[in-house]
């Protein structure tokens, strides 16, 4: 079997990407006056691993952009460049081009070649301009890179634990450098001598994608003088670390600017001088490659599942050994309660790979909250907290939409503009908080400015327009719930920025779908606090669980509100037919759950049963049924999976006797009531958007 | 389709397996490839507007499966449930459905001169679905393409989408 290159596209796709939102977090942080040296390494090293991936797998549009990318990184990390901000705009938008161009061969699609074009332009018109010996780095060829590399040399390759069905094609891919002068499989172990003008480093990393980093060594031989014993070394002498001299290495970063030009000519010198740092650097990749798996969200569920068995299986015991004689079972006793400890933190310990710090989402924001007070003319200090915040991988990818509109709100509508703000007492710069923190089994995050805050009137006067039923003397609370409401247009303040996208309706759907609500804080003149409150997984869920005729439901708690009995007063009847219970001076449609479900045997009177007040998408129904039993943890498990979708239903669940429970779909079943009542619809929607 | 099944099986020569089942008075095979377990009949949650031939849901080792009556779809034998009742568990194309039947006979090869192809007939159980008429001795087993039917529109088992 010979080695297929595409299977390794995925693990370049996977490292580009990592690689690229590295960049980006660099770049941010860089202080164009003052440039971290390590920085700008650590950037361009980035730059550079992209660049010999995609050299390897045929990506000519990525690899020409990282090259030139990379001339001009190597330039401002010798000080030959003087940074500013439009430069580090223009390294991000270079960025950027680099995530589509990424994007596109993922799709297996070529690249935006007119955008590919701008960008080179830019960039390279940008090395004519403010490079000092400029154009030469930019118009050289591909595989001579501004990192001070040697010419034309031969180099031994020692490549470590290759089977001989795959040392042709390594051969063939080492071939693509340059002149293959001799090569050789033996023991597992590949030699080839190479003729080539690419640096060590280039060719690490181009094999990095096929082969571990440590499996390699480079062995340079000087040009012309090939030493014809190299290439037969004894292999039983491999691995010789102290043999490896890098061919012509980059120049260390403590190296000056001068010896870039030096190891030209003499490729020696700095490459012994690098030597150690390229050592302690590639250490240094490989102990962090250890520390994370990655490994298939599949595999995880499956394992969560299983888990999840053995827990149930094990409270199955429990129950059937609790009668036990404990004089004469005492060893299988104390067995179960050993079971039950380790089956808990199993569980936990299972649950928790699943997990993923909010870093993964607050890494977006400084990018987006930088550009748009570019755009908008407004000062912003971004501040993040609680980024080690863990929350469930599922939610995480969820959760990164809504904060983004939330966000583009708040630099938009909320933080006013310097003059503004200096006219109304406070720091020119706004400020822009983004936290996360837990709160009990939820996680909270909060999106807070110190802007405008909501305009009571205008979202009043908004609301009134629609045809919302709304009064003066509605409660702050109330009225920051209204833009939230369907159909609550917000047009007039539609600008290049926010208008686009997803309404804040949206917004609370999306967030109500995860388990969560939001809540708006807003004082005028002193800002806006979003909160957001999720469940910390989509795995488990709180509910109760509620008994109509002989069938038992869950109802997610978060959907709750309270749950009463009714007096037979309460009721009215709407043509005839539809019924709604007057409560507090609202009236909200009954959804009766043994009619929608057809179940036998049920509460048909309401006044018997129970009526459990819920709300969601930000109306509010009442839902009959006829007991309470209890609230629970429990497991979410898809129905999908073997079944189709039903209609009011959600998902199913494992009761503790091994049963299954259906969990309610509290928006699907707000919205029955509503078909049936057509032009009705629209009064109790409005009364529960007041609520 | 069925043509095909039939070629499949002659091929072979040697034989297909298939596990027969009783619903009411007549006999059904279906291949036992497609078969996981058979279990009894426990613990049915009933999906509410769901076809009254789908019994509902039940856990199968954490796995919700839904359960399907054969017999209240094939409208044969007494739809009744007791401690006998069995299961047949079926994993076809990454779904795992129950199927409840009147009994479970044996598991027989039969070779492709053995199964005949289905004549045009009633309408409860279109021959769209039959892979043929297999006979042994004095036996007729009804050879059923398990997986087409289960997977068909009529059984609303799967989303039209899905």
């Amino acid at each position: 079997m010979s080695i297929d290159i595409t299977e390794f596209y995925q693990t370049f796709f996977e490292e580009a990407e990592e690689l690229l939102s590295d960049m980006e977090q660099q770049l941010l942080q860089i202080d164009p006056s003052d440039p971290d040296g390590e920085q700008l390494n650590a950037i361009f090293r980035a730059a550079h691993s992209i660049k010999g991936g995609a050299g390897t797998f045929g990506f000519t549009v990525l690899q020409e952009t990282t090259h030139l990318f990379e001339n001009l990184l190597d330039k401002a990390r010798h000080r030959e460049l003087a940074l500013d901000p439009t430069i580090i705009d223009i390294f991000l938008e270079t960025k950027d081009m680099l995530s589509d161009q990424l994007n596109a061969y993922r799709q297996q699609t070529e690249p935006d070649s007119a955008a590919y074009e701008r960008i080179c332009n830019t960039l390279k018109t940008l090395a004519e301009e403010k490079g000092q010996g400029s154009g030469a780095a930019s118009t050289s060829s591909v595989h001579a890179p501004a990192s001070g590399l040697a010419e034309s040399g031969a180099m031994v390759i020692r490549i470590a634990g290759v089977a001989a069905d795959n040392a042709t094609s390594l051969a063939e891919e080492l071939a693509l450098f340059g002149t293959v002068l001799e090569q050789q499989h033996a023991n597992d172990v590949l030699t080839v001598r190479l003729e080539t003008a690419t640096g060590e480093e280039d060719i690490r990393a181009v094999l990095c994608f096929v082969v571990d980093d440590d499996q390699i060594t480079f062995e340079s031989v000087a040009k012309g003088s090939a030493d014809d014993s190299s290439a037969s070394v004894p292999v039983d002498e491999w691995p010789v670390e102290e043999e490896m001299v890098p061919a012509a290495p980059e120049p260390a970063s403590a190296a000056p600017p001068e010896s870039a030009a030096d190891s030209v000519t003499a490729p020696a010198e700095p490459a012994k001088a690098a030597a150690p740092a390229a050592k302690k650097a590639a250490g240094a990749a490989a102990s962090s490659e250890n520390a994370s798996l990655r490994v298939s969200i599949e595999k995880i569920d499956q394992i969560i599942n299983l888990v999840g068995e053995l827990v149930i299986t094990q409270s199955m015991l429990e129950q059937g050994t609790s009668d036990f004689d404990p004089v004469t079972h005492g060893s299988l006793l104390s067995g179960m309660n050993q079971l039950q400890r380790n089956a808990r933190d199993l569980q936990e310990a299972v649950m928790s790979i699943r997990m993923m710090p909010m870093d993964v989402v607050f890494n977006r924001f400084p990018r987006l909250v930088r550009d748009l007070a570019g755009k908008l003319g407004k000062q912003v200090e971004f501040e993040t907290v609680g980024k080690s915040t863990e929350l469930d991988k599922g939610l995480i990818e969820r959760i990164v939409d809504p904060l983004t509109h939330l966000v583009r709100n708040s630099l938009d509508h909320g933080i006013e503009t310097p003059d503004r703000r200096l006219a109304a007492g406070k720091p020119a710069a706004g400020k822009l908080t983004l936290s996360a923190s837990h709160q009990g089994g939820n996680i909270l995050i909060e999106i807070s400015d110190d802007g405008a805050g909501l305009n009571r009137e205008r979202i009043l006067s908004k609301a009134r327009e629609n045809g919302l039923a709304v009064s003066d003397a509605m409660s702050d609370d109330d009225v920051w719930q209204l833009i939230f409401a369907p159909g609550f247009s917000t047009a007039e303040q539609v600008t290049d920025l926010s208008g686009r996208g997803v309404g804040m309706d949206v917004v609370k759907r999306n967030i109500a779908q995860m388990g969560g609500h939001v809540d708006i804080l807003s004082r005028p003149g002193q800002g806006t606090t979003t909160r957001i409150v999720l469940p910390l997984t989509l795995a488990i869920l709180d509910g109760m669980s509620v008994r109509v005729g002989e069938e038992v439901y869950i109802l997610p708690l978060g959907a709750i509100k309270e749950s009463m009995q009714v007096r037979p007063e309460d009721i009215s009847t709407v043509t005839g037919n539809d019924r709604v219970l007057h409560v507090r001076g609202e009236y909200l449609p009954l959804v009766e759950l043994y009619r929608v479900f057809d179940i036998p045997d049920a509460k048909q009177d309401v006044t018997k049963g129970i009526v459990m007040i819920v709300q969601s998408e930000g109306r509010s129904f009442a839902l009959q049924v006829d007991q309470l039993i209890g609230q629970h943890q429990v497991v979410v498990k898809n129905l999908e999976t073997n079944y189709r979708r039903v209609p009011g239903i959600s998902a199913a669940t494992i009761l503790g006797d091994g049963s299954v429970a259906l969990i309610l779909d509290i928006p699907a079943l707000s919205r029955a009531p509503q078909d049936r009542e057509g032009s009705h619809a629209g009064h109790h929607r409005s009364a529960a958007a007041l609520h | 389709m069925e043509a095909s099944a039939i070629d499949k099986v002659q091929l072979e020569g040697e034989g297909h397996e298939f596990l027969v089942f009783r619903l009411g008075a007549e006999e059904y095979g279906i291949d036992i490839l497609s078969v996981q377990e058979i279990r009894g009949y426990e613990g049915v949650t009933r999906i509410a507007n769901a076809p009254s031939f789908i019994k509902g849901v039940t856990n199968l080792r954490g796995v919700i499966v839904p359960i399907v009556d054969l017999r209240l779809k094939f409208a044969l034998g007494n739809a009744d449930y007791t401690a006998q009742t069995v299961v047949i568990v079926l994993n076809i194309g990454h779904r795992v459905v129950g199927v409840v039947v009147d009994g479970v006979s044996d598991v027989l090869a039969l070779t492709g001169e053995q199964i005949k192809p289905a004549p045009e007939f009633g309408s409860t159980l279109s021959t769209h679905y039959l892979m043929g008429l297999g006979s042994l001795d004095e036996r007729m087993l009804i050879l059923v393409d398990i997986e087409k039917l289960m997977s068909s529109e009529e059984m609303a088992l799967i989303d039209k989408a899905a």
